[in-house]
């Protein structure tokens, strides 16, 4: 009988060290930044009070933008980043920003009604965030589709987070924006529990599920349940709201610093077939005479 | 129209390592950065337990994905079917890095040299500057398949226009020419075995092929 020598064997995933703080700086700031303009713009239609968010959400896509320059190995090139439209994400985020800081200093100038361009800036911004992750096959737990579902509700809910941590400040109405992230935060709950079962179905490495995994239980009540239960508390203490925008907005961060860093490993090697070398070993040992 | 590949006899290839040593010397990789290894698999349960042996290195994709997410366009890929780098483009940004699924790509953010300071003789011919703090990895000695329309040579063929791998190789299981000759040696060889491409699910279309039994 011949015996089967089709195998498949494994090598390692191992984990990524180029990436580190500062690139996870980039979508920390840049999700929130956006977010901020783009909660900011909804709540006031007209622009001018949205004015001191889009400012501040200027200021946290200029940060994020300053750690990936901090990061790359050679910034003073770093314009030559804008060269490929065609294809990268990174080119496309990186010629989305100065329109977005262009625009955002007209509005702050000049004409508040532009205040809707930034904000579709902004989610260009955030929607290229999410596309650089996806394009990076080389990384299973990022190139998930659904993870850039997650990176695009992330922002949009520490955006909104930082909003209400700051609407007392300027005294604006609050609790339409209370709703708004009280939904944002059920729906980032929803795409972290269907990413992650999305990367348990793709058979992504083991250690970047552990990982996700060993934060799964923080993430989800003091970033969701917490913020949940706070906003409750708001309509007798107000500002128990703050306190929920923080969380929610850190509990973002914290996820996407854990994405980034420490749980994207590699996909490792597969040896699909093993290598037939000489002949089967016969069954039966032919009697010596 | 020419397109320069690999095949890695897997039923010969004995994990000597030669390969890797022969990318450093000709290469001067700096320590900690190999654009060519070989994989200790081991695999089964026991009694029936195997150890194989596979080299890798940049897989020379028909669709790279790191020339996709480059922003610069260092990254590019040649008529020949090779990608390359263009080290005065690259900013370092290790988003080709990410996205190759073969883990070819290194950066190196110091000039580093086997024994301390002070360069050994092939690592000071071989010092360049510009790929310090860019991307590098593995170019099928680019240089040499360069060289081979000028000398009159053939790649696969002639030493001199082969890379130093496929040179070096003492159980001659590594095997390069061009796919899209149908009398070349790697065009034959793939011909008469059986073969597989690493992750072909991802679509990159890598230009290494493993072969592991006869046809």
């Amino acid at each position: 009988m011949k015996r089967n020598r089709t195998s498949s064997a494994a090598y390692s995933p191992r984990i990524q060290r180029n990436w580190d703080w500062r690139a996870a700086g980039n979508f920390i700031g840049g999700g929130a930044g956006s977010g901020l303009i783009i909660s900011a713009t909804l709540m006031s239609p007209s622009g001018f009070d949205a004015l001191p968010f889009v400012f501040l959400g200027l200021i946290l896509v200029a940060a994020g933008l300053f750690c990936v320059w901090l990061e790359i190995g050679r910034p003073w090139r770093a314009l030559n980043v804008l060269k490929h439209f065609s294809t990268s994400w990174m080119s496309r985020e990186a010629w989305v920003a100065p329109l977005l800081f262009f625009l955002g200093i007209l509005t702050l100038l000049f004409e508040p009604l532009l205040v809707w361009l930034v904000a579709l800036l902004a989610a260009a911004f955030l929607y290229s965030q999410s596309r650089i992750l996806r394009a990076d096959k080389g990384i299973p737990a990022w190139r998930h589709p659904r993870a850039g579902h997650l990176v695009v509700l992330t922002g949009l809910t520490e955006g909104c987070g930082l909003l209400v941590l700051l609407l007392p400040l300027f005294d604006q109405l609050q609790w339409v924006v209370w709703g708004v992230f009280l939904l944002l935060l059920a729906g980032r709950a929803v795409a972290w529990r269907v990413y992650r079962e999305g990367l348990a179905q793709a058979k992504v490495p083991q250690a970047s599920q552990k990982r996700l995994a060993g934060i799964d239980r923080e993430f989800l009540l003091v970033g969701h349940v917490l913020p949940a239960l706070l906003l409750a508390m708001a309509l007798i203490v107000p500002e128990a709201a703050m306190l929920a925008g923080l969380l929610g907005m850190l509990a973002g961060a914290w996820m996407k610093y854990n994405l980034i860093t420490r749980a994207a490993f590699t996909q490792g090697f597969t040896l699909q077939h093993a290598p037939v070398r000489g002949q089967p070993a016969p069954q039966s040992r032919p009697a010596l005479n | 129209m020419t397109r320069y590949a690999m095949a890695i006899d897997l039923r010969r290839c004995v994990g000597c390592q030669t390969c890797t040593a022969a990318c450093k010397q000709k290469n001067a990789t700096p320590p900690g950065v190999q654009w060519r290894r070989v994989l200790d698999i081991e695999s089964g349960e026991f009694p029936d337990v195997r150890r194989s042996f596979m080299p890798v290195a940049c897989m020379h994709c028909d669709e790279p994905p790191c020339e996709e997410v480059c922003p610069t366009t260092a990254t590019y890929k040649r008529a020949d079917g090779l990608v390359a780098i263009n080290y005065e483009l690259c900013i370092g940004c290790a988003n080709c890095v990410m996205a190759c699924p073969y883990e070819a790509r290194s950066i190196a953010h110091e000039a580093n040299f086997a024994y301390g300071d002070q360069p050994m003789p092939n690592e000071r011919a071989m010092f360049d500057p510009e790929r310090i703090n860019v991307a590098t990895k593995c170019t099928f000695c680019i240089e040499r398949i360069d060289q081979a329309e000028a000398l009159g040579m053939t790649p696969g063929l002639d030493h001199q226009v082969t890379p130093a791998c496929v040179n070096s190789c003492l159980s001659g299981a590594m095997v390069f020419g061009d796919l899209n000759d149908p009398e070349s040696t790697i065009s034959q060889l793939l011909k008469e075995t059986k073969s597989y491409r690493q992750s072909e699910e991802l679509l990159t279309g890598p230009g290494v092929y493993y072969i592991w039994d006869k046809a």
